[in-house]
């Protein structure tokens, strides 16, 4: 075999408060020459620093503290800049995770492509525009002859991925670095980025290094699969091997959203709606949001709404919850028709429909106790005082899995992500409410957390007999945790329906590319789904 | 959309400065008494008094003398001081042209060297120039104008004996002799502002260089200067103009002080003066050139930020 | 809070102590001046020699004695305009950002046209109308100066007021006064306490500058940049023969000196503020 890339025993560290922490802790690593090698973890497991030292970079703030990096017999770590600058572009190139904000606003995207051929003195401007052209149609960018006539700004996310993949190409090098190039991108336009970045990378014989926190993405994407957390290696094996038999708990644990089930209920007929949201329209400021949109949520039951960005799901919440008045349509709870604005609802209605943030970070005052974030809504809505309020925040506290005693007094800057999640949930059944919205409640949680979140919902629903509006992007979870679901696109419901109907064909065209997009756990996936779409347009 | 952005922008400076005219107008209408018992004193007749309205024309109503004042002022005439009756465009003129001057020359000093060694030191951060700005911007800051006037004459005046005190200037003087005769004052008024230009230079800098896509230049391999020149610096175009404008305001305003440490024959002297005397006419001219170039400098900043935003430049 | 101060760098607790002794000298000036606030205490412009350590001036005043009392006027003055003008500007910002609607738009617009004139020019307008009393003088300085708060205090509580918390507190019926109170308030402390310091620094280098121009407080009353102005002339007889010789050109320095001095104490402990408030987002 080739060997391209060998790092050996290498430890970065990261300068703080305190001084240097080690965030890469001797991690070895073997590339060959065309493969492409999958690096996955959660947030903090040193994956994207580990892919920038592959190019014998470190963010400022960071340095290598040991272990060598060696590049095609170059070694990289503590190379001369001389020399990283005839590597950088001409044999590695970066694809980073943001394009909008990798791209420079002030040139043309076909300037920038030829920034890179021309100044390492590869070809002449002119071939370097002709082979730009020749890369934006391969990855079907609309338009390709005249595409790089655009500015970053002018152009979608999706398109502009692309368009950085291809600028990454443009030195034909021997290795490529994609940092985590789709994560900002909804589904269904995910597909179509990593479609068009396998056909390249493989057309073009590079090797690449894939970091991702998506073991479905990567899945499609890599040859072999490097599991990282914490800045140290917990696995590596080849892609088929690590999905089909996984050697560490943690790997598994990678997947625990998706396999999270919750308990098995008694089935029953469906109960009365305890929310109906009747033909609210809604906009923000001239521009429509929200269109006819019409949603049950049974009692006891938990309602999934799912759509990409900008298909109104969390506009549906706010106007729910009366902080933002429809323009037409009402909302009516248990019978009772809701003020459209929050401050005109009675206190004993409104305590009886509470909220759940996604950043449990921006819901949480950072100035106050959990004393207080609990107690404020026991006086508020019970008139609970002294002891008793103490006792029931207590009370609250075990409810959600935190130890009193210990955090009682805590302030929510000392809370894990996890925990301050749980906080917001603790705050809303202070209420003691009968429906709760959950507003992409797990989206910012890594997925061991995020299913914890999800145990500890379906637990309280049980209990307590609380229903759910569940709103979320991500389809793992709706398949796990919803009774109905309602898929919404462009501020309007394009289909609802119990959610074993739902999951089961025929669907409605969008909802079926949009069940379609979602990775799936299997390395042919991607390929299989590419097919069943070609032959789809042919028959059509 | 851009053109539209910068006319809007020109349309609101437009309207900021007749608002501001008019409040320079009628905050004198405010004052108690009238003008003409203020001016003529105790010992004033009621004839006198009629006689002093009549020949200002002060019994028109208020909205005809304020437009008559706008429109005079707009072409030059600014009507007469209340103090020695004499045309106030002829005790402006070679006033106002001095303070231009010495406000130009400070420019011509401290703007360049200011954004160049704000640059650099955006550039070496941590290196000693570095350290060396910013230590002494807070020792800039906190210093008054007159402070650092005086330690300069004490300095290059009394001690060393460089140059001139007292910044006497005459209308017949060489470009020589009077940029040597401002030098003391221009040296103030560069120091004064070069600290917070470079501060703000290198801020700006900074910023733009821990962006991604200067990181993404990088690893693709290009030299430092090209990162700079070509992906950097086009971007700066619109923070350092800012920078720039915003300090030249600040200058003009400054100047006020700096003239009259000097002695310097400024249209800054003559505001001072002239309030002291409360010779409201000269008072409220000189405030309405101070406040038109503060505010045209700031109009210039914005509408130069638009102009150059590739966002705005090239719209969807 | 004492752990905070006491792990406060070096350069703050600098700051600290100098802003302590400022305000020490301006409550006890009484106890501590040799001679009386304006009276004639000896001959004129004697060197520096007991029992006049800092010399008299054009008078025969006491200089030490002036510049202590000095402490208290400037110092003074400064403090109760600054405080005006955050009673003003803070209230004024926080409720505009909090209640929106024309009440935002208006004063906002009013706010921009106030800042678009510069303050110096602004207040030499009004002092000319006014003439120059004290009192004129504080109320003209607060409300050219109160424009900056509003402007600050109104963006930081717009800012906090996007944070998921007020949602929550808004969904909840939470009244207007108790989301000021309790959500806004607590967070805006530190950006505000950082502003206080360098609106304070901003109103007496102000001050001191009308002052010096002869339009701010008036004589007798000792105040630094008025010693300035009346000592400058004294720059000019300084030769360096001897030592006492040319004290004569530090006469204007000193008093010059001491703002200086206070002004750099105060922003090195908002230097401090704003690097612990920032500290604490992250």
């Amino acid at each position: 075999m080739n060997t391209l890339l060998e790092i050996r025993e290498l430890r970065i560290e990261a300068r703080n408060a305190q001084g240097w922490t080690e965030i890469v802790r001797g991690v070895d690593l073997t590339l060959n020459r065309g493969e492409i090698l999958g690096l996955i973890g959660e947030s903090g497991a040193g994956k994207s620093t580990l892919g920038l030292a592959a190019m014998g970079h470190v963010k400022p703030g960071c340095r290598v503290s040991g272990g060598s990096i060696r590049f095609d017999g170059h070694e990289l770590a503590g190379a001369k800049p001389a020399l990283l600058r005839r590597l950088h572009g001409r044999r590695i190139a970066y694809v980073a995770q943001s394009s909008a904000a990798a791209f420079n606003p002030a040139w043309r995207l076909i300037a920038q492509y030829c920034e890179g051929p021309v100044r390492h003195r590869l070809m002449p401007r002119r071939q370097a525009e002709a082979e730009a052209v020749e890369l934006y149609r391969e990855m079907r960018l609309p338009d390709p002859d005249r595409f790089g006539a655009r500015y970053p700004h002018q152009v979608s996310g999706g398109q502009l991925q692309r368009a950085m993949t291809a600028m990454a190409l443009s030195c034909h090098p021997d290795l490529i670095v994609f940092d985590e190039p789709t994560t900002a991108l909804d589904v269904t336009t995910q597909i179509e980025v990593l479609a068009a970045i396998r056909e390249v990378v493989r057309r073009h014989d590079a090797a690449a290094i894939y970091i991702t926190h998506d073991l479905a993405v990567v899945a499609q994407m890599a040859d072999r699969v490097k599991v990282l957390l914490k800045g140290e290696e917990v696995e590596e094996a080849a892609t088929r091997r690590m999905l089909a038999h996984p050697r560490e708990d943690y790997t598994r644990s990678l997947w625990a959203v998706r396999n999270f089930q919750p308990a098995p209920r008694a089935e029953q007929a469906r109960p009365e709606p305890i929310l109906r949201i009747e033909n609210v329209t809604a906009s923000y400021g001239t521009h429509p949001v929200l269109k006819q949109v019409s949603i049950d949520v049974p009692r006891a039951r938990t309602v999934a709404v799912v759509g990409e960005s900008g298909s109104g799901k969390s506009t549906t919440a706010r106007v729910v919850m009366g902080l933002l008045p429809p323009t037409g349509g009402g909302v009516v709870f248990d019978g009772q028709p809701l003020d459209p604005v929050c401050r005109n609802r009675p206190r004993a209605l409104q305590r009886r429909v509470q909220m759940i943030h996604q950043m449990a970070d921006t819901a949480l005052n950072p100035r106050h106790r959990i004393r207080e974030i609990l107690g404020r809504p026991l006086e508020f809505f019970l008139g609970l005082r002294g002891r008793r309020k103490e006792a029931r925040i207590r009370d609250l506290l075990a409810e959600i899995e935190l130890e009193p005693g210990s955090f009682i007094d805590r302030l929510p800057g000392e809370l894990s992500g996890g925990q301050k999640q749980r906080l917001c949930i603790a705050r809303a059944l202070a209420a003691e409410p009968e429906l709760i919205i959950c507003d992409e409640v797990t989206s910012a949680l890594d997925q061991l957390v995020a299913e914890g979140i999800l145990r500890l919902l379906d637990r309280l629903q049980r209990d307590m007999g609380l229903s759910y509006l569940f709103i979320t992007h991500d389809l793992a979870t709706v398949r796990s945790i919803a009774d109905e679901v309602v898929v919404m696109q462009n501020g309007a419901v394009v289909e609802q329906g119990p959610k074993e109907s739902m999951f089961r064909p025929p669907h409605h065209p969008y909802t079926e590319k949009l069940l379609s997009s979602v990775p799936e756990m299997d390395p042919d996936w991607l390929s299989r789904v590419l097919a069943q779409r070609e032959a789809a347009k042919e028959t059509a | 959309m851009i053109l539209k952005l910068a006319l809007r922008r020109l349309a609101i400076g437009v309207l900021t400065l007749l608002i501001v005219s008019a409040l320079i107008f009628w905050a004198v209408e405010l004052l108690p008494g009238d003008i003409a018992s203020e001016v003529l004193g105790q010992s004033a007749t009621p004839e006198t008094l009629a006689a002093f309205r009549e020949a200002h024309k002060l019994n028109d109503p208020a909205m005809t003398r304020y437009l008559r004042w706008l429109a005079g002022a707009l072409s030059g005439d600014l009507g007469l001081s209340l103090a020695n009756q004499r045309p106030i465009a002829e005790l402006i003129g070679q006033r106002a042209a001095n303070t231009f001057f010495l406000a130009a020359y400070a420019a011509a000093i401290a703007v360049p060297l200011a954004v160049g060694l704000g640059l650099l030191a955006a550039l070496h951060r941590g290196s000693f120039l570095d350290r060396f700005i910013s230590s002494s911007t807070l020792a800039v800051i906190s210093f008054p104008e007159f402070f650092v006037a005086y330690i300069l004459i004490l300095v290059f005046s009394t001690w060393l004996g460089w140059f001139p005190s007292l910044a006497t200037v005459s209308p017949a003087m060489g470009l020589g002799t009077r940029l040597y005769m401002t030098f003391l004052p221009a040296l103030t008024m560069v120091l004064i502002v070069m600290a917070h230009m470079m501060r703000m230079t290198r801020a700006a800098i900074v910023n733009l260089l821990a962006l991604p896509y200067i990181e993404m230049a990088q690893l693709k391999g290009l030299r430092r200067w090209r990162v700079i020149a070509v992906h950097a610096l086009p971007n700066a175009v619109a923070p350092i103009v800012t920078v720039i404008a915003l300090n030249l305001a600040y200058l003009i305003v400054g100047v006020v002080l700096v003239e009259v440490v000097f002695v310097y024959p400024g249209l800054g002297q003559l505001l001072v003066d002239s309030v002291a005397k409360r010779d409201v006419t000269v008072v409220q001219a000189a405030c309405l050139i101070f406040a038109g170039t503060y505010i045209l400098l700031n109009l210039i900043a914005d509408v130069l930020g638009i102009v150059s935003n590739p966002r705005l430049l090239h719209p969807r | 809070m004492l752990r905070t101060l006491k792990a406060a760098p070096l350069s703050a607790k600098i700051g600290m102590l100098l802003i302590a002794l400022y305000a020490f000298v301006a409550i006890f000036a009484p106890l501590i001046a040799p001679y009386p606030e304006a009276g004639i205490a000896g001959a004129r412009y004697l060197p520096w020699a007991a029992p006049h350590w800092l010399g008299t001036d054009a008078l025969g005043r006491d200089v030490l004695s002036r510049l202590i009392y000095g402490a208290r006027n400037t110092v003074g003055i400064a403090l109760l305009t600054t405080i005006l003008a955050f009673v003003l500007g803070a209230t004024l910002g926080l409720l505009a950002a909090t209640l929106g609607g024309w009440f935002d738009t208006f004063s906002a617009r009013l706010v921009d046209v106030l800042m678009a004139i510069p303050s110096l020019i602004f207040a030499l307008l009004i002092l000319t109308i006014s003439g120059t009393s004290a009192m004129a003088l504080v109320l003209v300085i607060a409300v050219l100066d109160s424009t900056r708060v509003y402007r600050l205090s109104r963006a930081v509580a717009q800012d906090i007021l996007t944070m998921d918390y007020i949602e929550v507190a808004r969904m909840r019926g939470e009244g207007l006064g108790w989301i000021v109170r309790r959500e806004v308030l607590p967070n805006a402390g530190a950006p505000l306490t950082a502003e206080f310091g360098l609106r304070f620094c901003f109103v007496f280098l102000f001050i001191s500058a009308l002052s010096f121009l002869g339009l701010g407080l008036q004589p007798p009353t000792a105040d630094w940049g008025s010693m300035v102005r009346e000592s400058a002339k004294l720059i000019a007889f300084a030769n360096f023969a001897s030592w006492q010789a040319a004290t004569f050109g530090l006469a204007p320095l000193l008093p010059a000196g001491a703002i200086a001095l206070l002004t750099v104490a105060v922003n090195l402990v908002v230097d401090w503020i704003l690097h612990l408030s920032s500290g604490l987002k992250e």
